[in-house]
């Protein structure tokens, strides 16, 4: 089997995204054969390049801080699983 | 019926044709199609046949109701739409209805555009086929036993099936030029920054941008020019003037320098068949009056590692906030974390998951700058390939693609060649510049795209060469989409 260096099991807690054991063995099986491109960056003399984050030039871009109109409770509740009065009903975080 | 956008609305501004006869019409060759294409996830005739009747109602009293008035236009379903089910393709939306609509479609709307459904697609535009949609496939045109390309294979299937003659689509590393190139349609990504991406659903921030898939290079600069320009709403939208792009078009190409790509032409060229076809195009360019020069992108090559670490980390990102609380599918658990991850295994498919698993641990402690970083920084290297380019040339052509379309189910067990797929179109969406794919001819009978590629803002260069070279081949119209042939 092709090299794989993730650590699935952990990754996915990271993730909070549950994977089937199936689900891993497959995913590291094709992360192997992709990581056999993604070395070959390694190779590659980028020291004293500068990251690119964003392509176009741009600084922060800032607003006047003004109150402007904004989604009302019943529309931003409308898609919301569950919801009590204005909230977002959530399950419960502390004991 | 007629073909292209600019037709339509110069019909329906002459009243010679009502847009609610388009619009009808429209409907109609979308019902004849869709039980093969399976191009739509949501219909809206209702509300098309409401919004045709306004734009009739308009030219009646005089007025210009802009320049897509009474055309027809399909939409992706990244895109949100007010009242109208957005769901990305994925089940973790299923039931998603969004409270505002995306800039753009407010912006083609307010051009007297017609939206007539929301298109399939990859899920969360993740994919080069559509088979990641995560409620069906959709099929080819010309051949509905192959894939549309993708992500954006629904819009590129109903335009290249003569439903409609625009749609929107997005790109963030091919998702628009490769459909595009199977459907034998125009299909541009403009300039990072061109258009708002606000109420987009968010893929890769730093790489998305969404634009026209067409009938002709016409209907792709009047789109454009509709749904482009800065937008309050989206800090990285770029304040920059947008020209009228169809009065840059060009019948000729005389003084123009069209660089072709040395790495790209070593490439293509273990495939025969695909190579004599870009050879001729680029003689197709040069009898016009381009002067043909060499160029280089030594760093094409990263494209593919660079763009598989810069987009999956993003995208774990974004996609942290489908988490079962404020809107989406929720599954209970005995916990909120076990709330979390048990709406995540059930709402996301596998590509999805492969994606996020990836962009996660590229951005985890301990990785990031071997990963994050040095692709960012790698990235820089691409732009500098572009920007000596572009010293040379003014626009480069090469391959959209490095295969006609294939069959459904080909690819779709081996991730590593279905992201194969995005070579050419990459390199271009980490430079952040804009590239389009107009019909350049036919392998074993189906389309195959030529990329023009312009430095970033230039999209009216990019528009010139190939309206010149379309009208010069007029490869689109030479054939039939099987499809017809097959729903009669």
């Amino acid at each position: 089997m092709p090299d794989t260096p993730i650590d699935i099991a952990h990754v996915a807690k990271l993730a909070r995204l549950e994977l089937t054991a199936a689900e891993a063995e497959r995913f590291s099986a094709q992360f192997g054969r992709l990581f056999d491109f993604i070395r070959e960056l390694q190779a590659l003399d980028v020291e004293h390049v500068h990251a690119t984050a964003q392509v176009i030039p741009l600084r922060n871009v800032l607003r006047e801080d003004v109150v402007r109109p904004c989604l009302d409770h019943a529309d931003a509740l409308a898609n919301a699983p569950a919801t009590e009065g204005p909230y977002f009903k959530m399950p419960r975080i502390l004991e | 019926m007629m073909k292209t956008g600019h037709d339509i609305r110069d019909a329906v501004m002459a009243r010679k044709a009502s847009a609610a006869e388009v619009t009808q019409a429209a409907l109609d060759a979308i019902a004849a199609t869709e039980p093969r294409l399976r191009a739509y996830l949501t219909l809206t005739p209702e509300r098309a046949l409401v919004r045709a009747r306004e734009v009739d109602a308009r030219v009646a009293r005089g007025e210009d109701p802009g320049r897509l008035a009474g055309v027809p236009v399909a939409v992706k379903d990244l895109f949100c739409t007010q009242g109208v089910k957005t769901t990305a393709g994925s089940k973790i939306l299923e039931n998603f209805i969004p409270p505002y609509s995306a800039t753009v479609v407010d912006r083609l709307e307010a051009a007297g555009a017609i939206i007539v459904g929301k298109t399939n697609m990859d899920e969360f535009a993740m994919g080069s086929s559509c088979e990641n949609s995560a409620y069906h496939p959709t099929h080819n045109p010309w051949d509905p036993a192959d894939v549309p390309g993708g992500s954006s294979g629904g819009s590129a299937a109903t335009v290249g099936a003569r439903n409609v003659p625009i749609a929107l689509g997005t790109d963030t590393g091919g998702s628009i030029r490769e459909p595009a190139s199977f459907c034998g349609v125009v299909g541009v990504k403009p300039t990072y920054g061109r258009v708002s991406r606000y109420g987009i659903v968010a893929f890769a921030s730093s790489l998305d941008q969404a634009g026209p898939m067409t009938a002709d290079v016409r209907d792709s600069a009047d789109t454009l020019e509709a749904i482009a320009g800065y937008d309050p709403m989206d800090s990285t939208s770029a304040d920059v003037e947008v020209p009228h792009y169809a009065a840059m078009l060009r019948a000729d190409l005389k003084g123009v320098r069209v660089g072709i790509v040395d790495e790209f032409e070593e490439s293509i060229a273990a495939d025969a068949a695909m190579s004599a076809l870009y050879k001729k195009a680029y003689a197709d360019l040069e009898a016009l009056g381009a002067t043909l020069v060499p160029v280089k992108l030594p760093h094409a090559k990263y494209g593919l590692a660079t763009y598989y670490l810069i987009a999956p980390a993003e995208a774990s990102s974004n996609l942290a906030r489908y988490d079962g609380a404020r809107y989406g599918l929720r599954v209970e658990g005995s916990d909120v974390f076990e709330m979390f991850e048990r709406t995540r295994a059930a709402g996301f498919g596998p590509e999805v998951k492969r994606r996020i698993i990836l962009g996660t641990y590229a951005l985890s402690s301990g990785y990031y700058d071997a990963y994050y970083v040095r692709a960012q920084k790698v990235r820089t290297l691409m732009k500098k390939d572009f920007d000596d380019a572009f010293a040379r040339a003014d626009v480069i052509a090469c391959p959209a693609v490095s295969c006609p379309p294939f069959a459904l189910g080909a690819k779709s067990q081996d991730p590593v060649a279905m992201y194969l797929m995005d070579y050419f179109t990459i390199p271009m969406s980490l430079a952040g510049i804009p590239a389009l794919s107009v019909p350049g001819g036919y392998v074993k009978d189906l389309p195959v795209g030529l990329q023009i590629v312009a430095p970033a803002f230039e999209e009216g260069r990019m528009f010139a060469v190939a309206h010149a070279y379309e009208q010069a081949t007029k490869h689109a119209w030479a054939r039939e989409p099987a499809v017809h042939g097959a729903a009669a």
